[in-house]
C-alpha cells in the first residue's frame, strides 16, 4: 500500500534502477523459481505438521460422541474416512491437497472445505485491506507530522495516540467504538454484514494497530532520514524544506516500513478473530477457531494451508518489492 | 419450555403493558383509551409487519433433517418441514402430517399412522408414505453418515441399528407404505412416546425426487431445499443472515400469520444486546453480567431450560476404586454444596436449584402431577450431614486426606462455577483437597468416554418428551454412565419400565418415580441446578412457543403485535 505513495517519477526511477544495477531479468525470474520451490515445500512441511498436531487434539469430531455406541460411531468415521490407518489418511489427504480437493466439512455436514474459506475469505480480506490502506496511510502521516513538528504538541499527541494505538487491546476499542458511535450516537450500524456501512466501524477498529505500529516506525525512521548527511547537504544547496521532506526524506524512511507492512498485512488478514466476532462478520478467523474447538480436521487444514500460502505469497512480494525499492538489497538466491 | 414458563412470559408481558398504561396515565389522566386499546396485548392480535428480527448462536450446521444434530439445524429443520405431529403449546404435540391418533397394536410394536391427503411439497407433489419411508431410510443408512439417525431409531424401530451397521438391507428397517397415506411402523419394544419422537428432524418426510436430484449439494443453500412445513428458507448468506418466509403451499397455511423470520449470526453476547437496543433484532440472549444489568427491565423473560446439570461422581477410575466409590463419600460432596449461591451469584441467568436428576415442568404423570413436584428434593443442601457423612467416609476408608479432581470444561461459566464448587467443597468437607481440570468440550467427551475423571460437571438435555430420556443415562455400563454406577434396582426399575409395564402408563410412571429415588439414595450423582436462559424479548413477539425437547422453539403460531411495542 506504501506503493501508492510513490509518484509516477518514483516509479521510473525504480524501473531505472533495475535496469541499470546487475538485476538482469534472468536473474529475478531464477529468483522467483528458487522462491517458489522453497514455498512448495514449505507449504508441504506446514502440511504435515498440522496434520500431526490435529491427530494428537484430543476429543471426537462428532458434535453427540456421549450419545452414540462406538459401533455407531465407526459408521459415520467410515464416511470420513477416519477408520483408516493414520498414514493412509495422510497419503489421502496429501493427494487431496495437491489436486486442490480440501475435503468436505464434518461440522457442517457435506459442504466443501473450498466453499467455505471462499464464503468467508471475501469479508475478511475486505476489512483487511480497508484496514491496512488506512492503518498504514494515517500511520505515515501521524509519523510524519511527528517527526516534523519533533517535540512539538503535535509530536506528543500523536505519540500518545501510537502508544494507545499498540497497547489498547482491539476488542477494548471494538467495544467502545461500537458502544458510542452505534449504540449511543446512532451514526452507523452495530454489528452485521449487510453493506460498506456495515464494513466501516470493523476497519476503523482494527485500522488502530497498524497505524500506531506504523506511526512509530515512521517517526523514527524520518527523524532518523531528515539528520542524514545528505538532507543536511541538500538543505545546504538551498532546497524548499517541503522539497527536501517529500523528495528526499519520506522515501528513504519508506523503506524500512515494507519490511513491517508483510506481517502487518497477514496479521490483518488472518488474524481478525475478535473484530469479526464482535461485529458478526462471517470472517475466516472467527471460522477458524470455531473449526478447532469442534475438532472439525477438514477446515481446520483447509484454513491453515490458506493462511500459510497468503503468509508465503506475503512474504515474496515483500521480498520483491524490497529489492525492487532498494538498489542496495539484492536479489540474491541464497538469501 | 412448559406452561409455567409461559404464564410467567405472559404475565411479564401484562404487567409491562400495565405499566406503560400507568405512567401515561399520571401524564394524561383523561386520555388513556389508546392506550388502553394496545395495554391489552397479552391477547393482542397481529398488526404491522408480520415479520421478526432474531439472532442465531452460530451458522446452521446443517438443513439437512438426517444430519441435523445440534440447537441451529433442529430448529430451522423443524420450521421448515413436518413430521407426522408437532409440538405446540406446552410440549403438546399437535397434528402434523398424520391426522388422529396413531392405531397402536395390543402388544405396542406395530403403529399405524393415517396422513392427510391435503399435504404438499413446495413444488406441488404430494406428501405421501413413501416420503417417510424414504427419510427414514436414508437417517439410518450408513451412508448418510447420521448422528441422530441410529441415535433415535437405534433400539426403537425395528431393525434400525442392524441396518446402520451394515448387518441389514435397507428396506428391513421397520417402516412401510401401506399405501399412499397409510404410515406403517414396527417397533423392536414397546416405545410410549413415539409420537413425540416423530416431531424430531430425523422423522420428518423427504421427497425422494428432489433430494436425489440435488445428490451432493442437497440442503447446501436455500435453493437445495424442499419445504413442506410452515415456513421456506428463501436466503442463506452463510455464517451471516437467513431468512425464512411463510410457505403458502403448507397444508395449515391459514394457521401462520408471521411472514418472514430474518436471521442474524452474532455470538457475541454485547454485540446482541447492543443490535436489541438499536431496533435491529427483536430479541437477545444474556449472560450473567447483563442479567444485572437489565433484569428489572420490562423486557427482560428467564426461560428456564430443560437441561439439568449434576456431578458425575466416579466410583471407578480406569480400573481403580476412588475414595468416591464409598457411598458416604458421594453423600459428602452431594450436600456440601450451596445451590442457593451457586444459582443466584455465579450463574445468575434464571438457573434454578435443582435437587434430583429430572427437571421441573418437563413431564407430567398420568395424574396430572408433575414428576419433580411427584418426587420432591432428594438430595439437598445440608453442610451438617455433609460433615457427618465425610467423617463417616474418612473412617471407612482409612484417610484422613482425601484428593479428588473435578473435570470440567474451558469456557468462562465453567471456571466460575467449578471456583465455586471447590470453594464449598473444601471448606465444608475437612480434609478434602479438589483439583480442577478444564479442558474444551470435545477433549472432556473423550476423558468422560474413558471413565478418566473423579468428579464431573456434567449436564443432559432431553431428546424427546418421556422420562426416559434422563432416567436410562445411568443404566448399568450405558453409553452415558461411565461413572461405574451400577445398581440392580434402578436397572430393573428402567427395566420394567421398558418392558412389562410400557404399556400401562400408571405403573410405568411409578417405575421411573422409583428409579430416581434409587439413584439419589445413592447419591450416584449431586444434582446442581436446572439450566434457565434469559432474554430481552420484543412485547411484539407473541405466540412464540418454547418446547421441552426438540426444537427450542416453534414459530408457527407466532406473530408480530407490532401495536404492544410502541
Amino acid at each position: 500500500m506504501a506503493y501508492t505513495l510513490f509518484s509516477i517519477g518514483d516509479y521510473y526511477q525504480i524501473m531505472a534502477n533495475f535496469a541499470t544495477t546487475n538485476l538482469g531479468g534472468a536473474h529475478v525470474a531464477r529468483f522467483i523459481g528458487q522462491r517458489i520451490i522453497y514455498m512448495i515445500i514449505t507449504l508441504f512441511l506446514i502440511a504435515t505438521i498440522s496434520f500431526v498436531l490435529m491427530k494428537l487434539l484430543p476429543g471426537s469430531p462428532l458434535a453427540n460422541a456421549d450419545k452414540l455406541t462406538e459401533a455407531q460411531q465407526e459408521v459415520i468415521f467410515e464416511k470420513y474416512g477416519l477408520n483408516d490407518p493414520i498414514p493412509v489418511q495422510y497419503v489421502n489427504y496429501l493427494g487431496g491437497l495437491v489436486q486442490g480437493d480440501l475435503g468436505i466439512s464434518f461440522k457442517y455436514d457435506n459442504r466443501p472445505v473450498s466453499d467455505i474459506l471462499s464464503d468467508r475469505i471475501g469479508p475478511s480480506a475486505q476489512l483487511g485491506i480497508q484496514a491496512l490502506i488506512i492503518g498504514t496511510v494515517a500511520g505515515i502521516l501521524l509519523g510524519l507530522v511527528s517527526a516534523i513538528y519533533h517535540n512539538g504538541i503535535t509530536d506528543y499527541l500523536s505519540t500518545i495516540i501510537a502508544v494507545l494505538g499498540t497497547s489498547i487491546p482491539s476488542f477494548v476499542f471494538a467495544g467502545l467504538l461500537q458502544f458510542f458511535v452505534a449504540v449511543k450516537w446512532g451514526i452507523l450500524p452495530v454489528a452485521t454484514w449487510n453493506g460498506f456501512e456495515y464494513s466501516i466501524l470493523p476497519t476503523i477498529a482494527l485500522a488502530i494497530f497498524p497505524m500506531a505500529t506504523c506511526a512509530r516506525f515512521m517517526r523514527t525512521e524520518m527523524i532518523e532520514v531528515l539528520n542524514e548527511d545528505y538532507i543536511t547537504t541538500a538543505r545546504a544547496k538551498g532546497l524548499a524544506g517541503s522539497a527536501i521532506i517529500f523528495k528526499h526524506g519520506i522515501r528513504n524512511a519508506l523503506i524500512p516500513l515494507i519490511t513491517i507492512l508483510g506481517p502487518l498485512a497477514v496479521g490483518l488478514l488472518t488474524g481478525t478473530l475478535v473484530i469479526e466476532q464482535i461485529f458478526s462478520v462471517p470472517g475466516i478467523g472467527e471460522q477458524f477457531v470455531t473449526s478447532v474447538t469442534s475438532n472439525d480436521f477438514p477446515i481446520i487444514m483447509g484454513t491453515t494451508m490458506f493462511f500459510a500460502v497468503v503468509f508465503i505469497v506475503m512474504i515474496l512480494i515483500i521480498d520483491i518489492l524490497y529489492g525492487l525499492i532498494d538498489p542496495r538489497i539484492r536479489l540474491s538466491g541464497k538469501d | 419450555m412448559r406452561k409455567s414458563n409461559w404464564l410467567l412470559l405472559a404475565l411479564v408481558l401484562v404487567l409491562s403493558s400495565f405499566l406503560a398504561a400507568c405512567s401515561g396515565g399520571s401524564d394524561s389522566s383523561g386520555g388513556s383509551g389508546g392506550e388502553g386499546g394496545s395495554g391489552d396485548s397479552a391477547s393482542g392480535s397481529a398488526n404491522g409487519d408480520q415479520i421478526f428480527n432474531l439472532l442465531i448462536g452460530d451458522e446452521i450446521p446443517s438443513m439437512d433433517s438426517s444430519l441435523a444434530d445440534d440447537q441451529y439445524g433442529i430448529q430451522w429443520t423443524s420450521e421448515i418441514q413436518e413430521g407426522l405431529y408437532r409440538l405446540a403449546e406446552d410440549g403438546s404435540l399437535s397434528e402434523g402430517i398424520a391426522t388422529g391418533d396413531p392405531e397402536v397394536s395390543e402388544d405396542g410394536l406395530t403403529w399405524t399412522f393415517t396422513l392427510r391427503e391435503d399435504a404438499e411439497w413446495e413444488n406441488g407433489d404430494p406428501v405421501t408414505a413413501n416420503d417417510f419411508v424414504y427419510a427414514w431410510q436414508r437417517a439410518i443408512n450408513p451412508d448418510t453418515g447420521s448422528e441422530y439417525g441410529p441415535y433415535m431409531m437405534g433400539g426403537v424401530i425395528e431393525n434400525a441399528t442392524a441396518v446402520n451397521t451394515g448387518e441389514a438391507e435397507l428396506d428391513e428397517l421397520g417402516v412401510k407404505a401401506v399405501d399412499d397415506y397409510t404410515l406403517e411402523v414396527q417397533l423392536e419394544k414397546p416405545v410410549p412416546y413415539f409420537e413425540s419422537l416423530t416431531t424430531f428432524p430425523t422423522f420428518m418426510p423427504l421427497n425422494q425426487k428432489f433430494v436425489e436430484e440435488q445428490g451432493d449439494s442437497y440442503a447446501l443453500e436455500a435453493d437445495n431445499l424442499l419445504s413442506n412445513g410452515p415456513f421456506k428458507m428463501t436466503e442463506w448468506n452463510h455464517g451471516s443472515t437467513m431468512k425464512f418466509e411463510k410457505n403458502d403451499t403448507y397444508w395449515d397455511a391459514e394457521s401462520v400469520q408471521l411472514e418472514e423470520i430474518n436471521l442474524q449470526v452474532s455470538k457475541d453476547i454485547a454485540t446482541g444486546v447492543n443490535l436489541y437496543d438499536t431496533g435491529a433484532v427483536d430479541r437477545a440472549p444474556l449472560t450473567a453480567e447483563f442479567v444485572d444489568q437489565r433484569i428489572n427491565d420490562e423486557d427482560y423473560v428467564a426461560v428456564p431450560d430443560m437441561a439439568s446439570w449434576y456431578l458425575k461422581l466416579n466410583q471407578n477410575r480406569t480400573g481403580e476404586e476412588t475414595p468416591l466409590a464409598n457411598i458416604n463419600a458421594r453423600k459428602a460432596v452431594a450436600q456440601a454444596v450451596d445451590k442457593d449461591g451457586l444459582v443466584n451469584v455465579v450463574l445468575n441467568n434464571g438457573s434454578t436449584v435443582s435437587n434430583g436428576l429430572m427437571p421441573k415442568d418437563f413431564v407430567k404423570g398420568p395424574d396430572g402431577e408433575d414428576f419433580r413436584d411427584a418426587n420432591g428434593d432428594l438430595l439437598t443442601y445440608d453442610a451438617e450431614a455433609a460433615k457427618e457423612a465425610w467423617a463417616t467416609a474418612k473412617e471407612e476408608l482409612g484417610q484422613d486426606e482425601i484428593t479428588l479432581e473435578i473435570l470440567t470444561g474451558d469456557t468462562d461459566t465453567s471456571t466460575q462455577i467449578v471456583d465455586y464448587l471447590k470453594e464449598q467443597l473444601e471448606t465444608n468437607l475437612e480434609g478434602l483437597t479438589v483439583d480442577v481440570l478444564q479442558v474444551p468440550f470435545q477433549q472432556r467427551l473423550d476423558l468422560d468416554t474413558a471413565g478418566d475423571f473423579d468428579i464431573q460437571i456434567s449436564g443432559w438435555g432431553p431428546d424427546y418428551i418421556d422420562p426416559y430420556t434422563f432416567m436410562n443415562l445411568f443404566i448399568t455400563d450405558g453409553e452415558n454412565n461411565r461413572m461405574a454406577y451400577s445398581s440392580e434396582e434402578y436397572d430393573s426399575l428402567n427395566q420394567q419400565a421398558a418392558t412389562e409395564n410400557a404399556t400401562n402408563p400408571e405403573a410405568r410412571w411409578q417405575n421411573f418415580l422409583d428409579a430416581e429415588k434409587v439413584l439419589l439414595e445413592d447419591a450416584a450423582i449431586a444434582p446442581l441446578y436446572q439450566a434457565g436462559n434469559s432474554f430481552l424479548v420484543s412485547p411484539k413477539m407473541k405466540g412464540v412457543f418454547s418446547n421441552p425437547a426438540g426444537n427450542d422453539f416453534e414459530y408457527k403460531w407466532a406473530y408480530a403485535d407490532n401495536a404492544a411495542a410502541e
